[in-house]
């Protein structure tokens, strides 16, 4: 997989030694000593849509094997940063990324990295379920599939269960594999999405408010299921509920009208956050 | 003339009325503030209403003398002739009563006018007027009594909004009602005469039959020719199977296209552009069929060893499938469009590329849609007459070569009623059989697709 990458570096510049947002503002910084070694990470992100600018100079580090959670109001930018990370963006007419964001080391954005490739490897879940109108069993089987994953049936079909076991769906649904995927709960179809994106072996799994279209008791569970998760996978979880992101992550970033004001260990941001801004929203004053 | 001044008399008190009532609710309005009541429904309900309780009795009046006059004036003018023309039958009694009344509108006739012609069409023109003066007094009156009657049920509590959406919605009705009338009516005047030409033909000769050879009217109706379907339907077929592969994935890959990658510039300019194809008189693709397609072909097989007929069921399929290009790739557009975006953003999330979703999750989900769309397309392609008048060479016979000439169904009702026919022989009559057999075929199509299309409605929620 690390082949994806190899010549990412050539004829892009060196990424910052610290991480320090460029001109107009300054994020505040916590430092976690007790995170895990950083995974991905953002340098002066920019994000343009048109002539309108969504994002400025978000520079932010993603530790491994952890959640964490992207907060803020509606329209600060959270998604957008969200979708920066496995280049969905580059599916909006008129979007522009500038800045880097790097995996492991290497620039997501370098022209070298295909798109299709670097998407299995970051995985996405929607804020609207959105199986596809196939079977429960085809929608897992999607992804391994057009990524030449299995070599026989019967890989293929142990991939699915495993995928859909990781999910916490598998006992639900054993009985009615081939079943339209459509035909599920809400919280199941949100579950079988995640399947579906397990499926394809990414390392990183990005979640758009994926619990906003669902009922508490689907909540929770997805929630729980997070939390096995990040055991495997890096997690990044953009989310309107406050609850929600003290639930389940380890790290937080606040956003607001397209900057990152603050990031640092969960706790920290919603016991005794340093921001002004940070505080009024955590308390309920802007959002 | 006598309509128009009707109508513009019509149009006048219809003005007034509104007027009246609108003008009548704004004081009683003004009253009741006073009193801190108001109106139950606005000024303009109220004189909408009073300008629909007017128009009801005069259409009523001006509908039953327009039902009434012919039949009326008829006797009238028997009743004034001698007793020899009166006494004549059929045909002769029409054209003496035509005489007098073109002789009363001032036109004139040709030939002698007799004593009693000009004598009976001043009669009758001095009625006419006299009759016409009448009804516009009557029905005038009566709009004017309806106009009072109307303006004193004004009260505050009126529910005159109530009373007009009312109206609305039955005019809405009835406007509906007029084209399910129309296709029943349709329907019912094409069996009738299907049913006189099934006298002198066995349907299953007619749909079973191999050979299409009519003959002529002017031969008498007692060489009744061959009336075989099976050439004709053969033909039809051919040129829309030709029609369709022609048109199916040049305008799905246009949709795909348009709908996928083209940016939001190409598409604004592309769409309407493909979208004038559609409205090209099929005629000039008849022209373009007979000019260009043709030869072209025809020399594109000489040049290869083939015998391609310039005029045969090659050259209309292909003219008809240029033209129901933009009728798939535009409906398809949109049914693409259509799919969520959620779909495509969860494909290409997961690492599969455009085509790749394209293939596997957009086109799967707009399939019901798109056979929709094709099956649309596929009873136009049927039911298309003039470039298949033009460039399928018009030769009934049962043949498997496309670059033949064929004969279809439309082409062949063309035929058998244009010119000299008097719809009594099998030779016209046919053309209404043919054409009860086409709207069968293309109203099962139709049902067929829609059908299709509510299923495909059904699935995203």
């Amino acid at each position: 997989m690390t082949s994806l990458f190899r010549s990412s570096l050539q004829g892009v510049a060196a990424p910052p030694t610290a991480l320090e947002a460029g001109d107009g503002y300054q994020t505040v910084r916590t430092p976690d000593p007790k995170a895990k070694p950083t995974r991905l990470s953002a340098h002066d992100v920019c994000v343009f849509y048109g002539d309108k600018q969504a994002l400025e100079n978000v520079s932010i580090d993603i530790p491994e094997r952890s959640v964490s959670a992207l907060i803020g109001p509606s329209g600060c930018g959270k998604s957008t940063f969200l979708r920066c990370l496995n280049r969905m963006n580059d599916t909006i007419e008129g979007a522009r990324v500038t800045g880097e964001i790097t995996l492991d080391g290497e620039n997501l954005y370098s022209p070298q990295v295909d798109v299709v490739e670097l998407r299995a490897r970051i995985g996405m879940v929607f804020q609207k379920p959105n199986p596809f109108p196939k079977s429960i069993f085809e929608n897992v089987a999607y992804g391994p599939k057009i990524h030449g994953l299995a070599r026989s049936k019967s890989e293929l079909e142990e991939i699915v269960v495993t995928s859909l076991k990781r999910a916490g769906l598998f006992e639900e649904v054993k009985d009615r594999l081939h079943a339209p995927g459509t035909g599920l709960s809400g919280g199941q179809q949100q579950r079988l999405c995640i399947a579906r994106a397990i499926a394809v072996g990414p390392e990183v799994i990005l979640m758009d408010e994926p619990c906003s279209a669902l009922d508490p008791i689907a909540t929770s569970i997805i929630e729980e299921l997070i939390d096995e998760l990040r055991e495997n996978y890096t997690i990044i979880i953009v989310t309107h509920s406050m609850q929600q992101a003290a639930r389940v992550s380890q790290k937080t970033a606040f956003f607001h009208l397209g900057k990152l004001i603050e990031e640092g260990p969960t706790e920290r941001i919603f016991t005794n956050p340093r921001d002004k801004k940070t505080q009024d929203y955590i308390t309920g004053r802007i959002g | 003339m006598g309509n128009l001044v009707i109508a513009a008399a019509l149009l006048l008190l219809l003005g007034f009325a509104y007027q009246q009532g609108f003008a009548r609710s704004l004081s009683l309005a003004a009253e009741a503030r006073k009193e801190g009541r108001r109106l139950h429904s606005r000024p303009r309900y109220h004189g909408t209403l009073v300008a629909i309780w007017v128009l009801l009795p005069t259409l009523l009046v001006l509908g039953l003398w327009a039902l009434l006059e012919t039949s009326a004036l008829r006797a009238l003018i028997v009743g004034m002739l001698p007793p020899e023309v009166a006494g004549l039958e059929g045909r002769q009694l029409d054209s003496a009563i035509a005489r007098i009344r073109a002789l009363a509108s001032g036109y004139g006739v040709a030939g002698e006018v007799a004593d009693y012609e000009q004598a009976a069409a001043e009669h009758l023109s001095l009625i006419q007027n006299l009759a016409f003066l009448l009804v516009l007094a009557a029905a005038a009156g009566l709009g004017l009594l309806a106009l009072f009657a109307a303006k004193r049920r004004i009260s505050l509590a009126l529910r005159a909004r109530d009373h007009v959406e009312k109206a609305v919605r039955i005019l809405l009705m009835l406007c509906s009602a007029v084209a399910i009338l129309t296709t029943a009516g349709i329907v019912l005047s094409l069996f009738n005469e299907s049913i006189r030409f099934f006298s002198f033909v066995n349907p299953i000769d007619f749909f079973f039959g191999e050979i299409w050879n009519p003959g002529f009217a002017t031969t008498g109706s007692a060489a009744i020719g061959r009336y075989g379907l099976l050439p004709l339907l053969w033909g039809t077929v051919m040129v829309a199977v030709i029609a369709m592969l022609v048109a199916l994935p040049v305008g799905l890959m246009t949709a795909i296209y348009l709908s996928q990658y083209a940016p939001h510039k190409v598409r604004t300019v592309v769409k309407p552009v493909i979208e004038i194809l559609a409205g090209i008189p099929t005629i000039v693709y008849g022209f373009f069929a007979l000019v260009t397609v043709g030869p072209f072909l025809s020399a594109l097989g000489a040049a290869i060893g083939l015998d391609i007929r310039s005029t045969s069921a090659l050259t209309a399929g292909m003219v008809m499938g240029i033209m129901l290009i933009p009728f798939i790739s535009s409906l398809s557009d949109d049914i693409l469009r259509q799919v969520p975006l959620a779909l495509r953003d969860g494909s290409l999330g997961l690492g599969a590329t455009q085509s790749e979703t394209i293939r596997r999750v957009l086109l799967p989900a707009a399939l019901p849609g798109i056979v929709g769309a094709f099956l649309l397309a596929v009873s136009r392609a049927i039911g298309e007459t003039m470039i298949v008048v033009m460039a399928a060479g018009n030769s009934p016979v049962l043949r498997l070569n496309p670059a033949e000439p064929v004969s279809t169904v439309t082409v062949t009702i063309v035929n058998q009623l244009t010119g000299d026919s008097d719809f009594a022989g099998p030779q016209s009559l046919v053309g209404f059989a043919l054409g009860l057999t086409l709207f069968a075929i293309t109203l099962l199509l139709n049902i067929l697709a829609l059908f299709i299309v509510r299923r495909f409605r059904e699935q995203y929620d």
